[in-house]
């Protein structure tokens, strides 16, 4: 009997294993700067480049910070969900044009609509290796201290707003 | 026409070279050790390349910050820190040993001890039961007799 058991056993663990990895996916990499203060940065915005914004100027607020491309394709995916959240003016959202230039940055947000509260260029990528970004879009929820609480990897979908980002904001604001 | 589509088939390996990606060293040395390095990590956007290989647009800005923080006199440690701490330890190739990757670094050991544990009694299982008499004496007088006779 144990010949036939033992081989079954094992047999069932191993697809246990394997049905769990179906469902788990590489690419997100848990960001191990959760919960860790908020790489600062100051960098010129988007719409006016001779004047700078930076991390200082959201201290005290809960925030959002999504960093976008207009070359990133699923950012055009996400941005519908943007533009409605920014409507509902819940909370302040930061973009991040990562990598871009900045005039295809805005023929973009003239053409689709603007739904950040203010936009800063970070033409070379650099605040991006700060903030571990590895494939746009991606936003952090970032409480009144500056600490990170939040990363969405890839778009924001409906559900992740509903059921993690928006309650996450409600809490964090009562802080 | 075919002929010709075939011998293009067959050359097209020829062209099909692939390098490691190329950045404009100013300094080899330098560089050396920043090729060295970064074959340690991984790059995140083809999670199966290195650093070192892939030719993604984060890759060449991540060997760029490694240079930078080179030439800046830091060591290869503190880069690695610097990288993990941005990115986790999945950059890197070689997983450390901390709690949650016991399983992993020392998990094939323990299946090793445990298949050569029972590798070993299944033997000595093996050979308790052929030490044994094959024959008892009143079958052993008897196959003598049948031989004998």
């Amino acid at each position: 009997m144990m010949r036939f058991i033992l081989p079954l056993v094992i047999f069932l663990g191993l697809a246990g294993f394997l049905y769990k990895g179906l469902n788990l996916d590489p690419h997100e990499v848990p960001s191990p700067l959760i919960d860790k203060p908020a790489p600062t940065f100051s960098l010129p915005q988007l719409h006016q480049p001779n004047k700078t914004f930076g991390t200082d100027d959201m201290k005290g607020k809960v925030w959002l910070l999504n960093v976008w491309a207009s070359w990133c394709v699923s950012c055009r995916e996400e941005h519908p969900l943007l533009v409605d959240l920014s409507r509902q003016n819940i909370v302040p959202v930061i973009g991040l044009d990562y990598k871009d230039k900045p005039v295809d940055a805005l023929t973009m947000l003239n053409k689709a609509g603007d739904p950040y509260t203010l936009s800063v260029s970070d033409a070379e990528g650099r605040i991006g290796i700060d903030y571990g970004v590895y494939g746009v879009p991606e936003t952090y929820v970032i409480d009144k201290q500056g600490i990170i609480r939040y990363k969405q990897i890839g778009p924001i979908t409906h559900q992740a707003l509903r059921d993690k980002i928006l309650p996450l904001i409600a809490e964090l604001e009562k802080k | 026409m075919k002929q010709l589509f075939i011998l293009l088939f067959c050359l097209m390996p020829v062209f099909a070279q692939a390098g490691e990606a190329q950045d404009l060293a100013k300094d080899p040395v330098l560089e050396k050790r920043m090729i060295v390095l970064a074959e340690k990590l991984r790059c995140l956007v083809c999670q199966n390349e290195s650093l070192a290989s892939s030719h993604a647009e984060l890759a060449e800005d991540l060997r760029r910050e490694v240079r930078e923080q080179m030439s800046k006199g830091n060591s290869d440690q503190q880069i690695l820190d610097y990288l993990v701490s941005k990115y986790g330890d999945f950059v890197l190739y070689e997983p450390p040993v901390k709690s949650y990757t016991f399983l992993l670094w020392f998990g094939p050991f323990a299946l090793l001890l445990l298949a050569g544990g029972g590798l070993f009694l299944q033997l000595r299982k093996r050979r308790a039961a052929q030490s044994e008499p094959a024959l008892t004496p009143e079958a052993q007088q008897r196959a003598s007799d049948l031989l004998n006779s």
